[in-house]
């Protein structure tokens, strides 16, 4: 349904937000997010995941629950957020005000062929946000909203949700360490409950 | 028929010796004791879902940052989660089910059926060690059982109450 095709490049966009991150814990969705955010530089305090589709909104909602004092934010993609799009009224039903969601949103499966997604259509996942609650969405359609998104998606009292449209693009393979156990223990050390 | 024995207490104190805060729930009418003793304690904390494989990812976040969860359901609920357990399988991370039986013991429902008989076998063919009670008794050890080996173990692992401890639901027949 967008008029135009979405313009913003994920890595570069994606590379800017991280830069502005702070101490905020970050929780990818499976596929390309999960790229993007390795490719961006990596960090213990990445929650990188390579499957589980549907489940990245209710980790880091685990992690915010878990971690009151600490900014979560969940980065995922539009069709992984459809999948576990009821999740959704979960955050808007216990509100935690350290999590923030972002929605990058290619209007495609990008991982296996660019067949359409929903949100070509007329989904609006933000829409959808507000209807359970979220009482904070954003819709970005150009690079040069970064540092306002950085504001409310690290900043802001959450939960608060975005999507960014970002465009098809072909980028190199970037890809971080797959053993979950590994992930999982590095993350947790991080945070200094890996004994717990 | 149900039994008198206070297996939800039983389950609710061994949660608090184990700092097990948060229950994530689609409800079921044989978990109504034990999730009002969870939403009247100050300190835990209900999570009520959509689908019950949303508990398992929030589960696994909470262990991840360090804080210790479970998820409560009932045994159609298991059909939900299944591809949503291979994530703490892959994490190495714990994951504690409470499941509710229906289908199984004196059930009037056909439509239960399929999906309580087939709850252990999914769970298994998942790798979720099952520790079936058919004794309301034996409900609290069974549940600390299976938590201590999830916790300590880090695998998942579920507590099958019988539809013989929680009663068949009787649709107003007699």
């Amino acid at each position: 349904m967008s008029a135009k095709p979405n313009k913003i490049a994920r890595r570069a966009f994606v590379a800017e937000l991280l830069g502005q991150r702070g101490t905020a814990l970050i929780v990818t969705g499976l596929g390309s997010p999960t790229w993007d955010c390795f490719a961006a530089g990596d960090s213990p305090e990445y929650l990188y995941s390579w499957g589980g589709m549907g489940l990245a909104v209710p980790t880091a909602l685990g992690v915010a629950l878990a971690q009151p004092d600490r900014r979560v934010v969940a980065i995922t993609g539009d069709g992984e957020m459809m999948m576990g799009l009821g999740s959704l009224a979960v955050v808007g039903d216990q509100a935690p005000a350290n999590l923030a969601v972002l929605v990058l949103d290619n209007e495609a499966f990008g991982e296996t062929g660019r067949q359409r997604g929903l949100t070509a259509g007329r989904t609006d996942i933000a829409a959808v946000a507000k209807g359970f609650g979220i009482a904070k969405t954003m819709t970005v359609t150009e690079q040069g909203k970064v540092g306002e998104l950085a504001e409310l998606l690290f900043q802001a009292p959450g939960p608060v949700l975005a999507v960014v449209k970002i465009a098809i693009s072909e980028d190199p393979w970037a890809l971080p360490e797959k053993d979950g156990a590994t992930i999982a223990q590095r993350f947790r050390g991080a945070l200094g409950v890996e004994k717990s | 028929m149900a039994s008198d024995i206070d297996w939800s207490g039983d389950v609710f104190r061994e949660m608090r010796a184990r700092d097990i805060a948060t229950v994530c729930t689609v409800p079921d009418g044989g978990l109504t004791k034990l999730l009002k003793l969870v939403g009247a304690e100050r300190g835990m904390r209900l999570v009520t879902l959509t689908t019950e494989e949303e508990g398992i990812g929030i589960a696994t976040g909470c262990w991840l940052g360090g804080g210790r969860a479970m998820i409560a359901m009932q045994s159609s609920g298991v059909g939900n989660c299944i591809n949503a357990l291979g994530l703490p399988a892959a994490y190495r991370a714990p994951c504690l089910m409470l499941v509710t039986m229906r289908g199984q013991w004196g059930e009037f429902n056909p439509w239960q059926v399929p999906m309580g008989q087939a709850t252990r076998p999914a769970l298994e063919a998942i790798g979720v060690k099952c520790l079936p009670v058919d004794r309301a008794e034996e409900v609290g050890e069974t549940f600390a059982a299976a938590a201590d080996l999830a916790f300590n173990a880090r695998v998942s692992a579920a507590v099958l109450v019988s539809q013989r401890i929680v009663g068949a639901k009787g649709f107003g027949q007699k």
